[in-house]
C-alpha cells in the first residue's frame, strides 16, 4: 500500500554557525517522515548543511541574520527551500563550479554546490545582487524499493 | 576529537568524535595544529571510525592539515572513512592527494 504525504514546515533561525546542526536535524526529523534509507537520509543532511553554511558564511559573511528554510513533502518527495536576505550571488554559473570558492582562506574546498546538485534529485539557484539568496532542492526518496528489499529480507529470516 | 602521539613512531593520531562541519571545525583545526607545531610528528593520521556526519567542510579541514603538515615535515593520512565520508572525499579528488592509512 503507498500511502501519500502531504505536509509542510518552516523555520527560521540567526545565521550564527552553531544552527547548522540545527538546520540539518530539523529537516532530517521531518524528513524521515517519507521512511528514507539512511545513505538517503544522510544525503539530505549533507545537501542542507551546505545550503545553510552558505547563507552564514557567504550570504551574512558571519553577521547575524535570518535564515529561513521550508520543506515540504509531496508522494515520495522532499522539496527543500533554504532562504537568505544576505548579499547575493553575483555569478551563479561560476558559484556552481566544483572548486570555485571566493573563501580560500577560510579553508572552504568550493565543493558545496557540487555536493548539493550530486546527492539531491534536483536543485534551483536564484539570487539577486544585494537582496538574497534562494536555494531550492528536491530529493525523491525510493519508497517501493526500499520496501522492496525489506520484505524480501524479512521473508528470507528463518 | 581525541589524540595521541606515538613518540617512539613520532606518529600523532586525531581522532574526530564530533560532527563535521563548518561550525565543529574551527575548533578540530585549532586543536590539530596546535599538536602538530607542539608534537613535530613524522606522520598524521586522522581516524573517521566515529564521524556520523561531515559535509564539506571536512575537505577544507583535511587540505588545510596536509599543507601545514607538509610544510612541517610531516605526512598526512587518513583512516577508517565510514561510507558516508568517503563519498564526500572521492568526489572532491582529495584521496588522490591524501592516502588512506593501510591501505597500498
Amino acid at each position: 500500500m503507498n500511502e501519500q504525504f502531504e505536509n509542510e514546515m518552516k523555520l527560521e533561525f540567526l545565521s550564527k554557525s552553531s544552527n547548522e546542526a540545527f538546520a540539518r536535524l530539523t529537516v532530517a526529523a521531518f524528513a524521515s517522515q517519507l521512511d528514507p534509507t539512511i545513505e538517503e537520509l544522510a544525503d539530505i543532511k549533507t545537501a542542507v548543511s551546505e545550503a545553510v553554511t552558505n547563507c552564514i558564511i557567504h550570504g551574512y559573511e558571519n553577521k547575524i541574520g535570518i535564515v529561513k528554510l521550508s520543506a515540504k513533502l509531496y508522494q515520495n518527495e522532499i522539496i527543500i527551500e533554504i532562504t537568505d536576505n544576505g548579499k547575493g550571488i553575483a555569478n551563479i554559473e561560476l558559484a556552481k563550479e566544483p572548486l570555485y570558492t571566493t573563501k580560500p582562506n577560510l579553508e572552504r574546498s568550493g565543493m558545496g554546490f557540487t555536493i548539493m546538485e550530486s546527492f539531491m534529485d534536483d536543485i534551483n539557484i536564484e539570487s539577486i545582487v544585494g537582496v538574497g539568496t534562494k536555494v531550492t532542492m528536491c530529493k525523491k526518496i525510493k519508497k517501493e524499493e526500499t520496501n522492496q528489499e525489506q520484505i524480501e529480507q524479512m521473508t528470507s529470516m528463518p | 576529537m581525541e589524540s595521541k602521539f606515538y613518540e617512539k613512531d613520532k606518529l600523532l593520531i586525531f581522532k574526530i568524535t564530533e560532527e563535521i562541519d563548518d561550525h565543529s571545525v574551527q575548533k578540530i583545526r585549532r586543536r590539530a595544529d596546535y599538536e602538530i607545531e607542539r608534537f613535530m610528528p613524522r606522520k598524521v593520521i586522522f581516524d573517521f571510525d566515529s564521524v556520523t556526519f561531515m559535509d564539506s567542510a571536512g575537505i577544507g579541514l583535511l587540505v588545510g592539515r596536509y599543507k601545514f603538515a607538509n610544510l612541517l615535515g610531516a605526512k598526512l593520512e587518513v583512516a577508517n572513512l565510514t561510507q558516508s565520508v568517503n563519498k564526500i572525499f572521492e568526489m572532491s579528488g582529495i584521496l588522490k592527494l591524501i592516502p588512506v592509512a593501510g591501505k597500498e
